[in-house]
């Protein structure tokens, strides 16, 4: 259980949590566009900035682990 | 004009977009050969021809690193060493008061120390380090001061020809590069400046936002060619990049801004909890800005870089068809990245802008 093996481990999990959210996310675009077709393009830009700042949320976990290994 | 016939046709068209890509990512996997020190590849020309050992790390952090020359590929001389091809960049050294000014190639890849007067360089591990242990201030023009340069040129180049255009044909329907460009421009006036900040007060911010927004997605661009330097992946970029937006909604904050931060709107109990918070939130905000762009990029390289380094590790060039693949999907993601870095950036920036700038509710005013 090497400090780089614990760091991989990290970053994984990082990227499971980034995973569980944009995904949360999708699925909640693709309903409200299901209910509201007209208001696609609108949902669609929420939800691409949304993802991009979960990423950052989950690449401050990834850059951590980067910086342990 | 002669361009619309050929995209007429969707099947012609995907297969060019789709082998310009190819040709993108071929040109990328053969660019990111194993890159050996010197120092190995002596041996290796003296023992004879050894089996190195691949390693992915080095090559990638190779690559994601800053350096004192541009480095492109290396070739394999007669003699069987590498040969590295690259371009040398200038050092600009500041010892105890004295400028020393001279070509990195004087380093021979690490084989040579440069004199100076009194001064004699050596480069170890691209650093450079003064014989005598002497401190220097380093303002060389490294790879990534090129880049910026170079992208500081097309941008004065691009919307140099933008302004100009409508300078000489006025604000009608605009031609050449501006007509790029406007619709860019003006996304970045209607979608984010004018609802973060204000229809009274954006303007004002406007040049700032341009700027960051086309400045981060150009650099992000050329960082993903093969052979770029990867600017928008350096903190020391990205950690200035965000100083500009903290010094600007800092300087910006009116007074019910700071009244928020040093006197917020709950129960006095709580103030030694809330002001250290709001105090924090002031420095997190732009650090999450510097870390969230820095690591988007350098991610992104390190992904394409590690796919492409799949054949060499495997050593098998049947994989290539494979690794090609993901790698080119990976850099179809990453330029949907690079904008999205780069709109999340300025996005961001001008909400901080709006908030720092909030005036006071009515109802508030009745309270203060």
């Amino acid at each position: 259980m090497t400090i780089t093996g614990i760091a991989a481990i990290g970053a994984g999990l990082a990227v499971l949590g980034a995973g569980l959210g944009i995904g949360r996310i999708g699925g909640s675009a693709m309903e409200a566009i299901a209910r509201q077709p007209e208001a696609t393009g609108k949902i669609q830009t929420a939800m691409i900035i949304a993802a991009a700042l979960i990423e950052g949320a989950a690449l401050f976990a990834v850059v951590v682990s980067l910086l342990v290994a | 004009m002669l361009f619309s016939r050929f995209f007429r046709n969707n099947t012609v068209a995907s297969f060019l977009i789709s082998a310009f890509l190819l040709v993108f990512t071929v040109a990328q996997a053969s660019a990111n050969k194993p890159v050996s020190t010197d120092s190995t590849a002596a041996i290796t020309a003296e023992v004879g021809h050894e089996e190195e050992k691949f390693s992915p790390v080095e090559m990638i952090m190779h690559h994601i690193s800053d350096a004192h020359d541009w480095h492109f590929f290396d070739l394999k001389g007669a003699d069987g060493a590498l040969h590295p091809v690259s371009i040398p960049l200038p050092v600009i050294l500041l010892t105890e008061g004295k400028l020393d000014i001279f070509m990195s190639s004087g380093f021979h890849h690490g084989h040579s120390d440069v004199v100076k007067g009194e001064h004699t360089y050596r480069m170890e591990h691209g650093k450079i380090v003064e014989a005598s242990g002497l401190s220097f201030t380093d303002f060389s023009i490294t790879k990534n001061v090129a880049s910026m340069f170079i992208s500081v040129l097309l941008l004065i180049a691009m919307f140099g020809a933008a302004g100009s255009s409508y300078r000489k044909n006025g604000l009608g329907a605009p031609k050449g590069v501006a007509r790029f460009l406007e619709p860019l421009v003006v996304y970045v006036r209607d979608e984010i400046a004018i609802p973060n900040i204000g229809e009274k007060k954006y303007a004002r911010y406007m040049p700032y936002l341009l700027t960051s927004f086309f400045f981060i997605w150009i650099n992000n661009l050329l960082g993903l060619f093969p052979g770029g330097a990867n600017f928008t992946g350096n903190i020391a970029v990205t950690l200035t990049l965000a100083v500009f937006t903290m010094i600007i909604t800092n300087v910006s904050g009116t007074k019910t801004y700071w009244r928020h931060i040093f006197k917020p709107h709950v129960p006095l109990w709580l103030y030694p909890i809330m002001i250290p918070v709001e105090l924090v939130g002031v420095l997190s905000k732009p650090f999450a800005l510097m870390i969230r762009l820095f690591a988007n990029i350098t991610a992104g390289h390190i992904i394409i870089l590690s796919l492409v380094s799949l054949i060499f590790i495997f050593k098998n060039i049947a994989l290539a068809p494979v690794s090609v693949g993901f790698v080119l999907f990976i850099s179809c993601l990453e330029l949907l990245v690079a904008a999205l870095q780069a709109y999340v950036f300025t996005l961001l920036s001008a909400l901080f802008i709006g908030l720092a700038l909030e005036e006071p509710h009515p109802e508030q005013e009745a309270a203060h």
